[in-house]
């Protein structure tokens, strides 16, 4: 049942991505020079839409979150290296996958220099455990959180702010 | 809804938006489902691919290795979200007549040119950082990006932030501002 319900889901997303033009190589390198937004737009939409969909689901006791615990260094080390595969490649890994379904042909190579990535990892984790994953663990913790203020507020400001940065796009025309 | 289905390019945020109640649905169906909430992710399923891959060529180290251990090999939710992005994408851009076989994109060739061994080059390295670095950072633009900016994770929020600054630096670097 799981399977089939993560197919769905994912032909789903593939086909919103793909119509959004957001898994081509020139929407993704051309928001990494700052001149298209495409995929920040496309992001962000999805953002605003789901923090208040998970959130009011969460307040009514419907579902239970799944958060990501802020190691500090992973994250940024990490993050830091992902940007940079993320501009040679031009694809992250779940816009690989659908660039390939659109024809482009070299998203092929991106995929297997992914698997060789993950199964690098996999190989230097071990060594990693004790040291870089290890420095500012600080736990599963949101943004309401650590400000100790009512995340509808949180929730309001973030897409304020996300409403004027998609009129700042639309006056750029970017 | 015909006239939407074919149309070829989608406003991004029309489309983002069915993203955001995608990633809702997802989440109240497989609570509802499968007991377990599924949040939208894609990069642990190249672990479980290699991990299995590495099952049939050298089944001992992969069954020892540890983070293979961790993150437990098999054909799960997520493998076939990602296998289904494909297959989403392909319908997508058939319907809407926009697929296209290409080798070399466009700012790629502007700056590298038009060989495809050179592109192909280039994705493959490409392609082994930026998972290494999705996993240090434990997830990719959709598991950190989508899924815990929308819980307002702060790991969500470093994790993206890091991603965006690593490439823009490289690609000014790298496509020396484009055309």
């Amino acid at each position: 049942m799981g399977l089939l319900l993560g197919i769905i889901t994912g032909i789903l997303f593939g086909f919103f991505l793909q119509k959004a033009q957001a898994i081509r190589f020139e929407r993704q390198v051309g928001f990494l020079l700052l001149k298209d937004m495409t995929i920040i737009k496309f992001m962000l939409s999805a953002i605003m839409v789901g923090a208040v969909g998970i959130y009011l689901c969460k307040d009514l006791g419907i579902i239970s979150f799944s958060i990501k615990a802020t190691d500090v260094a992973a994250q940024i080390i990490g993050g830091l290296l992902f940007g940079i595969g993320w501009a040679i490649a031009g694809y992250c890994p779940g816009t690989s996958l659908g660039a390939l379904g659109e024809g482009r042909i070299h998203a092929l190579w991106a995929i297997l220099g992914m698997l060789v990535g993950a199964g690098l990892y996999a190989e230097v984790y071990p060594a990693l455990k004790s040291n870089v994953l290890a420095w500012g663990n600080l736990g599963k913790i949101t943004v309401p959180d650590i400000l100790k203020i009512n995340h509808w507020v949180i929730i309001f400001i973030f897409i304020v702010a996300i409403l004027m940065l998609f009129k700042f796009f639309q006056n750029k025309n970017i | 809804m015909k006239n939407y289905l074919t149309k070829s390019v989608w406003s991004p945020y029309l489309a983002g938006a069915f993203v955001g109640i995608l990633a809702i649905l997802s989440v109240v169906v497989s609570t509802k489902v499968l007991s377990k909430p599924m949040y939208l992710g894609a990069s642990t399923t190249f672990v479980r691919v290699t991990g299995l891959i590495e099952q049939q060529v050298a089944k001992e180290h992969a069954d020892t290795n540890e983070y293979f251990l961790y993150e437990k090999i098999k054909v799960d939710w997520q493998m076939m979200v990602v296998l289904g992005i494909f297959i989403g994408s392909l319908l997508s851009s058939l319907l809407g007549k926009s697929y296209k076989k290409e080798f070399v994109p466009d700012i790629w060739k502007q700056r590298f040119g038009n060989s495809a061994v050179v592109r192909g080059a280039g994705a493959f390295i490409g392609g082994i950082i930026l998972l290494f670095g999705a996993r240090l950072a434990g997830g990719c633009p959709s598991g950190h990006g989508l899924s815990s900016i929308m819980q307002l994770a702060v790991s969500g929020f470093i994790a993206m932030a890091c991603f965006i600054i690593g490439g823009i630096i490289t690609a000014k670097i790298l496509y020396k501002g484009g055309k």
